[in-house]
């Protein structure tokens, strides 16, 4: 995999699907501001996909910025520190923006933002060190996912990994932290690729950027030239700006040219994935020892008085965060955690943010656009938008007809719920839903068996 | 901050924006695509078009609207399929047919063929070409007394019915003698273009039926696929019989319903097949079966049953051309291989 002349590399295979969504990337030039310590943070103690922590503080206790609150001695998990400094004021479930009920830590703020005395950077010399240090780093991908990335990093060395792909698609529209991350970090970005890389010791790395980002492209480049890497095997990619590009299968196969097969994970066909922002944050840990305790995330939407991009400590109650962007600016109709195209939709704005948030967005009456429900015309629009060459309309006829056999037949387990098939039907069919319940059904006839 | 529980929240499942396309708008699209050749259906073949068209409508909208009612179904009328229908079904029509005819037609195939099976969607059958063939079938003489196009200018309105060229071409292959083509009383090739002939009304202009196919394929309501294979097959077999004359094989494929059928018929969503493969399969089958029943049929025109033959047949093709789902591989050939090794 080497660049060309002017070091762009182009996608090695077209993915088919996809939706032209429009981009309304309004904030892509607000620099990320960071947001004063809020009076209290909640934090969940499952801030990501895995087994949830135990609580290592008790109420009363005072903690510092950093400080390790939640931990646990399962593999497929990642620790949780304090994001202010303050008191533990309550070790209780809370609910959080999917509407679950969780147990978290809930911090008053002393308003020092003191940090935890006993960080320094970690000494890594090896692979083994270097998991552990992302491990306690308490890292999960930022995109979105929230899996934790030593996971994610601790491949077997069996399955030949020779391609790091850095996702900086950035493919829901609104949000611009990543792009952000390129503009203004993109030294840390490079620096950790040159650290997975010596470590994990992959071979090629491809930072891959859609085309409607021109600037993170220039800006990528520069650094990717510049910083030593004398076989030339950093290069940055542009991608059709297409939704979902940088959903990791599609992702995968637009970069390298291979199929993650189902049920599969990239490291099976020699691909690890990084979000742009925890490949960042990767190279300022081991810098610094300052774990996961603050995040960027983009604040837009119709009904926000001030869009903004907004660094805040993770457990920030939205509300603060919606006040510190100026507020509502009119009735909000709908407010979201994350992108339109796979966000939830919020019943209160008195939740957490948590690690892997990357929006919030907030919409006026009118601007959250739902068509009226209208019986299938067969029209294909959802299959030909379908990533994963599913036939959605016959999936929701199976669904009706609560045919597992069927189901499993259709693949439907392949479907990551990206949401191109809702968007582009003419009748307004829930397509997501159907999909989602389709799951359902066939793991319900699995699990009889 | 206060706010604790927003004051009306809208929960919704994702994705929280849709695409500005609806099941009307296509219709609109198909409808607007029609236009042309409309126009010129008034213009070869005088006001009556107009009045066949518009009585057709009518009875396509009333039908839907009396049969969604009588079956406690919601009423569909705005989403405009039956408008398309009751378009579709005037164009297939003689310019001559009494105009009592016309609500038989379009009882079979809003009732009958579209409602019967759950409305929008859910038929199997091509309801106007239904509509069409019960007619046909029915009152063969009324479907098949033609009026040459600008007849009405004249004086001689409705008394002068002529040949189809389609007639005239199947004789000239069952006599073998499509080397006299030029010889015989055809229209110029350039009338058969512009419409300038015997036919139904919406069939005749070439140029206007091009035009709206040209519309949907831009506006992406249909894809390129079913039209290009259906005309191509025809084509490939009139070159092939008439032993490479390409005069036979252009007059066959202006001819008849071909275009009509091609670019507004076989493309119903409902009664085509969703996915490339299974839209070349079947647009083959209706070039071939069209070109069969043209050339060896007693009927000089196919296009109308080709096209009810393979939508029945669309189940079948749309199960063997099922995709498999990313990075799925071949079971079965893997399969094999295993056993051979093993």
């Amino acid at each position: 995999m080497r660049g060309n002349a002017s070091g762009i590399l182009h996608p090695v295979a077209r993915g088919r699907g996809g939706v032209a969504v429009s981009h309304n990337k309004n904030t892509k030039d607000c620099e990320v501001v960071r947001m004063p310590a809020p009076q209290r943070v909640v934090l969940p103690m499952q801030q990501h996909i895995g087994a949830p922590c135990e609580p290592v503080v008790k109420v009363g206790d005072k903690v510092a910025v950093g400080q390790l609150i939640g931990d646990t001695d399962k593999f497929v998990s990642t620790p949780v520190h304090a994001s202010i400094s303050g008191t533990v004021i309550s070790v209780a479930p809370e609910k959080i923006a999917n509407g679950r009920v969780v147990p978290a830590v809930t911090i008053e703020s002393d308003g020092e933002m003191r940090q935890f005395e006993g960080i320094e950077p970690p000494k890594v010399n090896n692979r083994e060190d270097f998991l552990a240090a992302v491990r306690a780093s308490g890292l999960v991908g930022l995109g979105g996912a929230g899996f934790p990335s030593h996971v994610k990093l601790n491949y077997p060395p069996e399955k030949n990994v020779d391609t790091l792909i850095i996702n900086a698609a950035e493919c829901e529209p609104y949000i611009t932290v990543d792009y952000r991350e390129c503009i203004d970090n993109s030294w840390d970005i490079l620096t950790s690729i040159h650290l997975i890389k010596q470590y994990l010791g992959i071979k090629n790395v491809v930072i891959a950027v859609e085309d409607n980002k021109p600037e993170a492209v220039t800006e990528l480049q520069k650094i990717a030239n510049q910083k030593a890497d004398t076989d030339n095997s950093v290069n940055v990619m542009v991608l059709p700006s297409r939704y979902p590009q940088g959903a990791e299968k599609v992702m995968v196969l637009s970069a390298t040219g291979r199929k993650v097969p189902p049920g599969k994970l990239p490291a099976d066909v020699g691909c690890v994935l990084m979000n742009v922002a925890s490949t960042a944050f990767i190279s300022r840990y081991l810098k610094t020892g300052r774990p996961l305790v603050s995040r960027s995330l983009t604040v837009d939407g119709s009904a926000i008085a001030q869009p903004k991009n907004v660094r805040v400590p993770i457990g920030t109650c939205i509300d603060d965060i919606i006040g510190f962007c100026g507020g509502f600016k009119a009735p909000p109709f709908k407010v979201i955690a994350g992108g339109p195209m796979m966000g939830i939709s919020l019943v209160s704005t008195n939740v957490p943010i948590l690690k892997n948030n990357n929006a919030i967005l907030a919409f006026a009456e009118g601007s959250a656009r739902i068509k009226p429900e209208r019986d299938c015309i067969r029209c294909g629009h959802c299959s030909q938008a379908c990533p994963m060459s599913l036939t959605p309309t016959n999936i929701m006829r199976y669904v009706k007809a609560n045919d597992a056999e069927k189901l499993k037949k259709a693949s439907v387990m392949v479907c990551m719920e990206c949401g191109s098939c809702s968007y582009s039907c003419p009748a307004g069919k829930p397509l997501v839903q159907y999909m989602v319940l389709a799951k359902n059904i066939v793991r319900e006839a699995d699990s009889k068996k | 901050m206060s706010d604790t529980v927003l004051n009306k929240p809208t929960v919704s499942a994702s994705p929280h924006i849709r695409s500005s396309e609806t099941s009307t708008g296509i219709m609109l699209d198909v409808i607007i695509a029609l236009i042309p050749a409309f126009i010129a259906a008034i213009c070869l073949f005088g006001p009556k078009s107009a009045a066949i068209t518009a009585i057709s409508i009518i009875c396509c909208v009333l039908f839907e609207f009396i049969s969604r009612k009588i079956m406690k179904r919601s009423n569909t009328l705005s989403d405009l399929s039956a408008i398309v229908t009751g378009i579709l079904l005037a164009f297939n029509l003689p310019v001559s047919i009494p105009l009592w005819m016309i609500p038989i037609g379009a009882f079979f195939a809003i009732v009958v063929a579209k409602q019967f099976f759950g409305g929008i969607g859910q038929n199997f059958v091509n309801p106007a070409l239904i509509g069409r063939i019960v007619l046909m079938v029915s009152f063969p003489g009324a479907m098949s007394s033609w009026t040459n196009a600008l007849a009405w200018h004249r004086d001689d309105i409705d008394t002068v019915s002529s040949a189809t060229p389609l007639a005239t071409l199947s004789e000239l292959f069952k006599s073998r003698t499509i080397d006299s083509i030029d010889a015989s009383s055809l229209p110029a090739l350039q009338s058969m273009f512009f419409g300038h002939r015997a036919g139904c009304l919406g069939e005749v202009c070439a140029i206007a039926l091009i035009l709206g196919g040209i519309y949907l394929i831009a506006r992406r309501v249909i894809s390129p696929a079913i039209p290009a294979v259906f005309i191509g097959t025809v084509a490939v077999f009139m070159f092939i019989a008439s032993k490479g004359n390409i005069y036979f094989t252009l007059y066959e494929l202006l001819s008849g319903g071909l275009l009509l059928g091609a670019i507004f018929m076989a493309t119903d969503y409902a009664t085509c097949p969703i996915r490339l493969k299974g839209k070349i399969i079947y647009a083959v089958g209706c070039g071939i079966i069209t070109a069969a029943i043209r050339l060896f049929g007693s009927l000089p025109e196919g296009v109308s049953f080709s096209i009810i033959i393979m939508n029945i047949l669309v189940p079948h093709i749309e199960r063997l051309t099922a995709p498999r789902a990313f990075g799925e591989v071949k079971e079965k050939k893997s399969g094999s291989k295993e056993a051979k090794q093993a």
